[in-house]
């Protein structure tokens, strides 16, 4: 069984993030950008289960810029085994919305055939939480998302879900498509030696034209601001002074 | 000439500055506070480093090594040296490259088991009345049937407490030079339970804590002919030889700490606020970024520039001699700095600041001091011209 992950390079989580002057967006002109951590996620499981002895080749693709290669690398330093670059905008600001990355990722399902695939659950930049979802109706593939535990056995995988107030298990018939959630696994560190070996491994470089898909964003991005800064709190001595300054604030 | 990354490097770089500040920096602040290294810790990360393939990376590929050239080994020594000394050398260790230059049965017996963190080894050279003049030193070994008897005292020995072994390097003779007569040099594998062979506790002091010194004394120390690594005599040329870029690598320990100084510095100077406004745009405080940010760029492009030449074979001693002095000078100017832009709370241990001050004090010392490095520096210049 193959596994395909898309991972998504994205604005590094330690990055404190400035809106760009003209409110278009967030200013990603020289700043860190790191593999999405959903994502990192995804490519863990994914080589877990080759591991495991489930899966026979673990398949990174990356859609986005031409510098989402070094996000590819770092899946392969990882323990993938190949990788597919498929450049789809030329300035990092280009946002490439769900829906086309899903159809581009349909195309290379029906090329790749593989048994899963595995996404994070959502992109920490723009939030969509929406790929894995329109891959799985584009395809009619079944779907398990928000996975903190996946157990494929043969035909089916039982995924765990984190939802409101508990978990739920389903069983999902393969191939599926799986998203999944922080605490399905901790992912290694990129070890030196697969770092060294990643630079050998293959990399295809494809265009969304050679999918046949248009890119053009549907969604205007009307205006981006800053979240208002917080009012400074105070600390206070003890349980009494707090219950007095709630009831100052009308709030018990 | 191009001054980027490869791929490769931004990776390495990457992971084991993610390994630093996930693993190592929870520990430091016990250490610091007991100024004891706790071993359970240390196997625990020890497993960690050895599945990142980032414990003895220092080695090449041909021993099973991460094989890095020269200038992706000091990327990986800089963002190491952030974290508390002690715990990154023993529990991320990198084992001496002397120890390349063993017999395979040397290789056996010290070499592979460093590697796989069942061993750790150290170096003793510096004696009590031996310090930058090496040749000077007293400890001796002298021939006896095949075997060796060594006596004396070593002292300053880093972590030779924690050792399995030291690799001792020990008078043999004498002989003449055109600067006079110079003592003879042998190297030898001490196994820490030889008979006449003593580690004894070092001296408390001023930096990094949880990283001890000891006294080695060697009161008739029996060693048969298989412990000598190298040729006898030519102990000099093994440590010139193997040692490999061990000032470059001081260069690249300081240059991680600084930057992390540095970090400190900048977030405190945007996010504090005086009279008003953050500090950081009063000219007082703003002049003092600028200057610690152009000394750590001098020095890392100096550090970079003597690995890359060493990679090539062009390295100079002079340009390992100005990387290691510029570095460690710079160290001291950035933490000092960097404490005068936090006030008061620069110096209290909430902060990493006073211990990178206080650690910052032996760089310019071990490894060949200050001088001996603008010695190196303006000897290379001089004899050019017959000096």
């Amino acid at each position: 069984m193959k596994v395909l992950v898309p991972v998504k390079r994205v604005i590094d989580y330690n990055v404190k993030v400035r809106v760009k002057a003209d409110g278009s967006g967030v200013d990603l002109a020289n700043v860190k950008m790191s593999m999405n951590p959903f994502d990192e996620i995804a490519v863990e499981e994914a080589i877990r289960l080759k591991e495991a002895g489930k899966a026979d080749e673990v398949i990174a693709v990356s859609i986005g810029v031409k510098q989402s290669q070094e996000t590819l690398r770092t899946a392969l330093a990882m323990g993938a085994d190949r990788a597919i670059l498929v450049i789809a905008a030329d300035d990092v600001h280009t946002d490439i919305e769900p829906l086309s990355v899903a159809k581009i990722l349909a195309k290379i399902v029906e090329e790749e055939q593989p048994g899963v695939v595995l996404c994070g659950k959502q992109a920490i930049d723009n939030d969509m939480n929406a790929t894995g979802q329109m891959l799985s109706a584009l395809l009619g593939w079944s779907q398990g998302t928000f996975a903190s535990e996946v157990d494929i056995d043969g035909d089916t995988a039982k995924v765990t879900r984190e939802v409101d107030g508990g978990l739920q298990t389903l069983s999902v018939k393969m191939p599926a498509i799986i998203t999944v959630d922080l605490r399905l696994n901790e992912p290694r560190y990129a070890s030196l030696p697969n770092i060294m070996k990643a630079k050998k491994k293959p990399l295809d470089e494809k265009t969304a034209a050679d999918y046949g898909v248009d890119v053009t964003p549907r969604l205007e991005i009307v205006k981006t601001v800053e979240p208002a800064e917080r009012a400074a709190g105070i600390i206070v001595g003890s349980v009494d002074e707090l219950v007095e300054k709630l009831k100052e604030a009308g709030a018990v | 000439m191009n001054f980027g990354m490869t791929e490769e490097q931004v990776m390495i770089v990457e992971t084991t500055r993610a390994f630093v500040e996930n693993e190592l920096y929870p520990h430091e602040a016990e250490i610091e506070r007991t100024g004891v290294l706790d071993m359970d810790v240390v196997r625990d990360i020890q497993k960690k480093a050895m599945e990142a393939g980032l414990y003895a990376a220092n080695m090449p590929e041909e021993v099973g090594g991460a094989g890095l050239d020269t200038l992706t080994w000091l990327m990986y020594e800089k963002e190491l040296g952030r974290a508390n000394y002690a715990l990154h050398w023993t529990a991320v260790a990198r084992p001496s490259n002397i120890l390349l230059a063993g017999t395979q049965d040397q290789k056996e017996q010290y070499l592979y088991p460093c590697m796989k963190g069942e061993k750790w080894d150290c170096l003793a050279m510096t004696e009590p009345d031996a310090g930058s003049d090496l040749r000077g030193m007293k400890a001796t070994a002298r021939k006896d049937g095949d075997d060796w008897i060594l006596n004396g005292t070593k002292h300053f020995i880093s972590h030779a407490d924690i050792a399995d072994f030291a690799i001792c390097f020990m008078a043999t003779g004498v002989e003449d030079t055109p600067r006079g007569p110079k003592k003879k040099i042998t190297a030898f594998f001490v196994d820490k339970d030889t008979p006449g062979f003593a580690v004894r506790d070092g001296y408390g002091n001023v930096s990094h804590r949880g990283y001890t010194n000891a006294v080695l004394e060697f009161d008739d120390c029996r060693l048969p002919a298989s412990a000598v690594l190298g040729d006898v005599d030519k102990g000099f040329d093994v440590a010139n030889t193997w040692l490999g870029a061990t000032r470059l690598q001081v260069a690249a320990t300081c240059l991680g700490r600084a930057e992390r100084a540095l970090d400190h510095a900048v977030a405190y100077a945007a996010e504090r606020k005086q009279f008003g406004q953050q500090i950081g745009k009063f000219q007082g405080v703003s002049f003092k970024l600028a200057d610690m940010a152009l000394e750590l760029k001098a020095a890392n492009l100096l550090t970079w520039d003597a690995g890359w030449k060493f990679d090539q074979g062009t390295v100079t001693e002079s340009d390992m001699s100005m990387a290691k002095l510029k570095a460690t000078e710079m160290l001291a100017f950035v933490a000092d700095e960097a404490i005068q832009i936090h006030g008061g709370m620069g110096l209290m241990d909430e902060l990493p600041l006073e211990r990178i001050w206080r650690d910052a004090r032996v760089e310019r010392i071990w490894e060949g001091t200050s001088e001996i490095q603008r010695h190196i520096i303006s000897r290379e210049m001089l004899r050019a011209l017959g000096g």
